[in-house]
């Protein structure tokens, strides 16, 4: 593929290193009948290996419904998704999704190893293979021995991370998150918003949430894709330039940061 | 230490029963010891275990089979919910029929025999684990659906891991309501047209006036019951532990 193709207007070919290709996506319920609604109207990005993209728009501006598009979980009404390279069919086996409510997604019958074993167990690791997985994605994200206990018997925020663990565990290429971090306390989100840049740094995993929340995205991302009200449509793709490794002080309390906020809060405000 | 304490209520109503009725002289409420007695006499030692292993026997088949019927035809209903919607209303029509009512069909059909008296306990207990089964899987939270298939489960492991487990507390309270019916139906197929069961020898006992026995019979069926639902019980403990942890750190958080 020539590097001189122009991308948006010809033909849907994602550029080469894109590990997330969106074009002209809609999604349309209940089609044709009474109770018709556009969740999502146009909306087209691409998110480069290795790089962390927010998404933000007003609330019930159809993030879910995008995320669960852009997930393989649910088929578009036009447009595509592609993702390394291929259109999505299902959900590709090299992405993983956090889902906003932990209390939802982590199965409360299962001991927190037995939690992140299982998408071990689908993908067939054998079970000595398995427990070292275990043991080191429980760290990564900062747990220690926490393994024979029940996710309800953790903080909001450790089941969190249990979660992130979770989805990490089987190395996944791209992580997507459903504001992941709405259910939990200031401090707690603070952390976790850490714990998700240091896990991106040392994994090299490209990184797509979803918020309602503008500093988050501005802090966590390399460029934020703004939404409109619903339906969605693509308001501006904004970069954000501020340097790595960020800090909640020091990120939060610069210049650049303050300038960027103000631009998204404008865009996401103003109809 | 407090369970036994309270068990206080329902000894005093033994010694109760035993101090008042201790020279009774009536027929139909013979002293306790009297029961005791023959109790001993009957069930322990003498002829009525066969009655007792008779009953129990039908009971261990009808039980497990309403309950794993109850279980596999929900799940079925769940999974292809298409055909549930059009089968629910002739579920829920044969549901309401009391099982006492088709009793006389049922022995028409199948003779008084083992086969008759299991059909009537899995016929009635069927429906509080089936209904619950479908309701408990109907209510699973779709995240945890989408959780399933972003980890990419087949359809059984999905059943498995996510749909079972999660269905589980709902589908034990179904169960616990289909062990009381079949202790029910046990006895209410033995009651008719029936030469064996516990349920046999009370109705034969107070033919022939023989009203201690006929109380001896009822005490036993009050213990079995009670045994099996302090077993189930035990059971329930072990297999919603996890449910009943997260419920208690709600209550208290």
């Amino acid at each position: 593929m020539s590097q001189s193709e122009v991308i948006r207007g010809g033909p849907p070919r994602p550029a080469d290193e894109a590990m997330l290709s969106v074009r002209a996506l809609a999604k349309t319920y209940n089609a044709g009948q009474r109770t018709e609604r556009v969740a999502i109207a146009d909306v087209s990005f691409d998110v480069a290996v290795g790089e962390f993209v927010c998404v933000v728009g007003p609330s019930g501006c159809g993030k879910t419904t995008l995320l669960r598009c852009l997930s393989g979980l649910l088929s578009p009404t036009s447009g595509e998704v592609r993702f390394e390279g291929t259109p999505l069919q299902a959900v590709p086996d090299r992405l993983s999704v956090v889902f906003q409510d932990y209390s939802r997604s982590l199965f409360p019958w299962l001991s927190v190893n037995r939690n992140v074993a299982v998408p071990l167990k689908v993908a067939g690791v054998e079970k000595r293979q398995r427990e070292a997985r275990i043991r080191e994605v429980l760290q990564a994200v900062g747990l220690g021995d926490v393994g024979r206990s029940y996710p309800w018997q953790l903080s909001g925020g450790m089941q969190q991370r249990v979660a992130i663990a979770r989805a990490l565990a089987q190395k996944p290429d791209m992580l997507l998150m459903d504001e992941p971090f709405a259910s939990v306390d200031a401090q707690t989100r603070f952390d976790l918003e850490d714990l998700i840049l240091r896990v991106r740094r040392e994994l090299g995993i490209t990184v797509v949430l979803v918020t309602h929340d503008i500093d988050e995205a501005v802090y966590l991302a390399d460029r934020v894709v703004v939404l409109g009200r619903a339906p969605s449509r693509v308001k501006e793709i904004v970069d954000v330039p501020l340097e790595h490794p960020r800090t909640q002080l020091g990120t939060r309390s610069s210049d650049a940061f303050g300038r960027l906020r103000r631009h998204l809060m404008e865009l996401v405000t103003t109809a | 230490m407090t369970r036994i304490w309270r068990l206080w209520f329902f000894a005093l109503v033994l010694v109760l029963w035993w101090v008042l009725s201790a020279g009774s002289r009536s027929t139909f409420f013979p002293p306790l010891q009297k029961i005791v007695t023959q109790l001993y006499e009957l069930w322990i030692v003498g002829d009525a275990r066969r009655e007792l292993w008779s009953s129990l026997g039908n009971f261990a088949i009808g039980y497990p089979a309403a309950g794993l019927l109850g279980i596999g035809i929900g799940a079925l209903l769940w999974k292809f919910h298409r055909v549930g919607h059009a089968v629910s209303p002739v579920l829920y029509f044969v549901y309401v029929i009391p099982t006492a009512a088709m009793l006389p069909a049922i022995i028409a059909v199948m003779g008084i025999g083992s086969p008759m008296k299991i059909a009537v306990i899995v016929l009635a207990a069927i429906w509080p684990t089936l209904l619950n089964t479908l309701d408990g899987m109907r209510g699973i939270d779709p995240v945890m659906l989408d959780t399933a298939k972003v980890m990419h489960m087949s359809a059984v492991r999905t059943v498995r891991t996510v749909v079972l487990p999660g269905a589980m507390p709902q589908i034990m309270a179904g169960l616990r309501n289909s062990l009381q019916i079949s202790v029910i139906m046990m006895v209410v197929s033995e009651l008719v047209a029936s030469r064996s069961g516990i349920g046999f020898f009370i109705l034969e006992a107070q033919q022939r006036f023989a009203i201690t026995e006929m109380w001896t019979g009822i005490i036993v069926l009050a213990v079995v019951g009670s045994a099996l639902t302090f077993l189930f019980i035990a059971v329930e403990r072990v297999v919603l532990a996890w449910y009943l942890g997260a419920r208690a750190v709600e209550q208290k958080g």
